[in-house]
This record gives structure tokens, sequence and C-alpha cells, in this order.
């Protein structure tokens, strides 16, 4: 750690996995609903369970990209932040606000949620992902002005490189296209047509901008490869990002109302959509091989070349099986969907967080070399655990896709099964995928505990190593 | 990637790929506005379709339910259940019924919460999801299961 400021983006990580192990809870609640369906009825039911599994992954995720934000602009303007104070207030309000919300919604019904926060005023809650009370809207908005305000200003005034640009211009776009989930039209259509103004070009636009931008400053610590080498690729991967991700939103709006050449445009970018995650995994390996410098944080290392390898499989291969029109007839809000989706978010976007945290929080907690061996060793095992079993998860949620379109998609009505039957159909699948989450929990707990093994310097330990041979 | 190809190439690159495809989505986003009024059933959206759609949000009912396919993934497809229960001809009496025997309490069973809407909610909402049905959608889902 050069900057002192860089500090601030402690507690944000530490929140950020504290959220994640919460999400991790609410996966299993419903996984096991999935299977035992009046699992905790009526004290949780599903849709409250999903909605908090699913808001805290943004959340968490949000607070990931803050504390890389925090950590890597100095490092990168060469400069302290411009206002550290601001940053630790931001995180108590942001943290403050994320707790009552995920209260709420486990402590009240929905609808006296909504009541009680005013969404009689400005609607905008009770859609997929944005379930978020408004007065919550508005505080995320807030925190987000303050915090581009604060490593905006860092950057005016320090060193402007290619990584610090292009962080930061993910993360305007970030807050930039998060106003669209303010306007909540009577009119269905419309409605469901700019959700994806949010959602879709948040995960497949600016937060590719995020993550490549992450992954491209984790590589030139862990490997010293020039950054003229890393700056170009980072260029090349994020233009490919945006030509195919913003036309490739696309894909989103062949059975929700507009009109029918988004099929065509939808199809053909994003079948385009997994070359950038493709050149990232290029990427990712190219600079370790052409490394000039053994890093002894081999961790974070892992999980850099983890994640690239995942985003592009679950990102690029799931998305790309079923992105084509005329395969999405079948499996658009099918099993496929979800199983497309786990892999994707924690390939992309869970891991490229994780990664940050493993090179950052060592140097931050005094151990500019990484952590000691042993404690490695444990992190390097909650990382298999958690990535093996959630390449059986989407695995075992394709499987349940696959069989729920053939037996209630593909057959003319009067002959199809109904959801509910088809559903029990399923029952196999589904108690695999709990079984998988379980393994998953476990690497979790396997992945933080190694922040509690203590231990020497991993480079004092190589040397001691070389004396005694 | 050849020597030849500089870093200020792939900058402009991505600027100018960028700039061009976001100017081609609006444009393609102000066509989308001007053409789903032949498409979004907007003649057919009353202020009691309105007040359907702010129940379903109230509700929450996407967070099992998909409609037109997005949502969860955990009960039926609701943008086509118009037509899967009985249509212009009884959807609505099967509607209130089904929402007023709400939880079946089959042990193991997948249950939903009972909203205690009034009849004057429910109507609300069945309209809602009547409106909802009549979206051109492309022809999804491909059959009445949804």
């Amino acid at each position: 750690m050069k900057y002192e400021s860089q500090a601030v983006s402690k507690p944000y990580f530490i929140f950020a996995l504290i959220l994640f192990a919460g999400q991790i809870v609410f996966g299993l609640i419903l996984g096991t609903q999935y299977v035992i369906g009046d699992f905790l009825f009526p004290e949780i039911p599903f849709n409250v369970a999903r909605m908090v599994h699913t808001n805290l992954l943004i959340v968490w995720l949000l607070f990931g990209f803050m504390g890389a934000a925090y950590y890597l602009i100095p490092e990168e303007a060469e400069t302290e932040l411009h206002n550290p104070k601001l940053a630790i207030i931001l995180f108590w309000v942001f943290a403050a606000a994320g707790t009552l919300t995920v209260l709420g919604y486990l402590l009240v019904p929905y609808a006296t949620l909504a009541e009680i926060t005013g969404n009689d005023l400005l609607p905008t809650m009770g859609r997929e992902f944005l379930e978020q009370p408004t007065i919550t809207k508005a505080g995320i908005v807030v925190v987000a002005l303050g915090f581009l305000y604060n490593i905006g200003m860092t950057v005016l005034k320090g060193r402007k490189t290619v990584i610090n640009i292009v962080l930061i211009t993910g993360l305007l776009g970030l807050a930039l296209m998060f106003l669209f989930s303010f306007y909540n039209p009577e009119n269905l259509a419309l409605d469901k047509f700019f959700w994806w103004f949010v959602v879709h070009l948040w995960v497949e636009g600016v937060w590719e901008l995020i993550m490549a931008s992450i992954l491209a400053y984790v590589l030139i610590k862990v490997t010293g490869v020039d950054r003229e080498v890393i700056e170009k690729w980072l260029y090349v991967i994020i233009a490919m990002a945006l030509i195919t991700g913003i036309i490739g939103t696309g894909h989103h709006f062949f059975w929700i109302g507009p009109p029918e050449y988004w099929l065509w445009l939808g199809s053909i970018f994003s079948a385009l959509e997994p070359i950038p995650f493709f050149m990232m995994t290029l990427f990712a390996f190219n600079m370790v091989n052409r490394r000039r410098r053994e890093h002894p944080n081999r961790a974070a290392t892992l999980w850099a070349l983890g994640c690239a390898v995942m985003a592009f499989l679950g990102a690029g291969v799931w998305g790309f099986l079923h992105t084509l029109a005329p395969v999405n007839y079948f499996t658009h809000g099918s099993q496929i969907t979800a199983a497309h989706g786990h892999m994707a978010f924690y390939g992309a976007y869970a891991m490229i967080v994780i990664t940050i945290i493993s090179y950052a929080m060592p140097a931050m907690r005094g151990r500019p070399n990484g952590n000691s061996n042993k404690a490695q060793v444990v992190e390097m095992w909650g990382f298999w655990l958690m990535t093996v079993s959630m390449v059986f998860i989407t695995l075992f949620l394709t499987g349940a896709g696959i069989l729920q379109v053939w037996l209630q998609r593909i057959p003319e009505s009067g002959e199809a099964l109904s959801f509910m039957v088809t559903q029990d159909k399923l029952a196999l699948f589904y108690w695999l995928r709990l079984v998988a989450g379980l393994v998953f929990f476990a690497g979790i707990v396997a992945y933080l505990s190694s922040f509690f093994i203590k231990g020497e310097d991993p480079l004092v330990e190589a040397q001691a190593r070389l004396q005694e041979s | 990637m050849a020597e030849r190809f500089t870093k200020s190439m792939a900058r402009n690159m991505y600027l100018g790929g960028s700039v061009f495809f976001i100017l081609l989505f609006l444009g393609l986003t102000m066509d989308t506005v001007r053409q789903l009024p032949q498409r979004d059933n907007r003649e057919n959206l009353t202020e009691e379709v309105a007040h359907g759609k702010k129940l379903w949000e109230d509700n929450n009912c996407i967070g099992c339910h998909s409609l037109l396919g997005e949502g969860a993934y955990f009960a039926p497809e609701l943008g086509n259940v118009f037509y899967r229960r009985g249509g212009e001809d009884s959807f609505k009496i099967f509607f209130k019924s089904w929402m007023n025997a709400q939880p079946l309490g089959v042990e193991g069973r997948r249950a939903m919460p009972q909203f205690n809407l009034s009849d004057e909610e429910l109507d609300a909402l069945a309209a809602f999801l009547e409106y909802s049905a009549k979206i051109k959608t492309n022809d999804w889902p491909p059959n009445i299961e949804g």
C-alpha cells in the first residue's frame, strides 16, 4: 500500500464479504424451497428470500467496486484520495441504508414496506432487481454522487492512466444508467424496455469496463508486465464489450413487446458478446505467461485467472447457448436462464471483487507480499470449492432447464405438462443443486477463515526454504 | 496482435466504436418507442389496469412468478394466464377464487401467501393480467403452459 488513504477501502471489502456470506445463506434457503416448497413458509416466503439473495448480490458487488476504486485510483493517480473522510462517511450511510432495506424485506410484508417508504408518491418498487424502496434508491444516488466526486477529484489532481480513466467511465455509466430505475411507466412494455437500460447495460456494459480495469490493475501488479501492453489490451477488450453489448441489449427485447427487428439485431450482436470475455481469458493467461516476476501472493493470481475463465464460461458460453432468438423462444424464463445467471455473476463479478480483495487486503493488513503460505493454501481451497461447486450448480440447473423445455415448452398446448407438474419432475436436479450449494457454502467458510490464519511472510518463508536446501 | 496495432489505434477503436453504437442504440430506441403504440395494447390501458400494475408491484409478485418470461421461475408464468385460465369467459371468476383460496396448505407444495386483497383490488389485478396477455410478444410463449 503506497498511499495512506487507500486504507478506506478496507471497511468496504469487509462489509462486502459479510453481505456475500448472507447472500449464500439466502441462496441455500431458496434452494431448499425449490424442493420443499413450504420450507420456512409463511415466515420467509420465496419472494422475500429471493429479493434478499439478489439485492445482497448487487449491493455487495457495489461495495466491492467502490472498495476497488478507493484502493486502486490513488495508486494509479499517484496521489492521496481527495477526501478520505467523505469515503468513510459514505460507507456508513450506504451500509446503514443497505442493512435497513434488508431488515425491511424480512420484517414487514413488502406491501407495508412500499407503503411506509412512500412508493405511492413515486412508484419504483416491485420490479425484479429494482425492489429497493424509492428512498433507498435515492440514497444510492447520493452515495454514488459523493463517491464519483471523491474519486473524480483524485484523478483530476493526479496521473491519468488508462486504468483509472476506464474505471471512472464505467462507474459514471453505472450511476447514469441507474437513473432509469426511477422511470416506471404504467405501460408494461415501456416499463420492461427501459428496465433493461439498467439491468443489461449494467451487467453487459459498464460493469464490464469496471471488471476489465480491475483485472488489468491486478495483472500489472502480480505479473510486472509493461503497462503499455496491458493498456492496449484493456482498450480492445472494452471496445469489444461496448460494440457487442450495447446493441446486444436487443436479446432481451424479443418477447416483451418491441418490434421484430430486435430478433435479428439481438441475436447477431449478443452472439458476439462472448468475444470480449474470450479476450479477457487470453489476456490474463498471456500476461501471466509473460510475467517478469513471481508475485508471492499466488492466491491473487489464481483468482485473476479463475475470474477470466469463469466469466468466459458463464457470461460467454452459457450466455451464447440460449441467446439466438429461435432457441431463446423456448428457453426464455426457464431454468436455463437461472443457470446462466449463476455462473455469469459468480465468474465475472463475484470473482473480480474477490480478486482485488485477495490482492489488496493483505497489503492493507501490513503484508505487502501477500498472506502466509498457510493462509494462501486455505484461501485456494476456498477458491476451488466455490468455483467447482458453481460449475456443478450451473450444470444441474442446465439439466433442469433442458428437461423443463422438453416437457413444458416444446409440446403443443394440451399435450405440454403444466408448470407445477414439470417442476415436480425436475426435483432430482434441484436436490443436486442444493447439495452443490452446500459445498459452495463450505468454500466460503474456508475462504473467510483464511483471513484469520497468521504465519510468516511468504517471501521470508521462501528464502528460508532456499537456505535449507 | 501485431506491433503495428498501436495503443492509440486501440483507443480510437474504443471511442469510435462506443460512440457509434450508442448513437445507433438511441436511434433504435426512438424507433421502438414510435412503433410500440401498435404493439403494446395501450388502448386498453385503463385506470383500473394501472391500479392492477401498482398492486402487482406493491406485493412483489415478480419475486416468485415471471411476467412475459421475466422475474423469478418459482411459480407459473402469468403473461398468458388470462388465456390459460378461461379467457374472456371465466378468467376473472377463476382468478378471484384462486387468490382467495391461498395458501392452499398442501404439505411440501410451493405456497403462495394470502395477500388479503379486496374484491375491487382483485378486479384491478385481473384487468392488469388481461391487458398484459394482449401485448404483442412475437408469439411468445410457445404454448398455453407459458
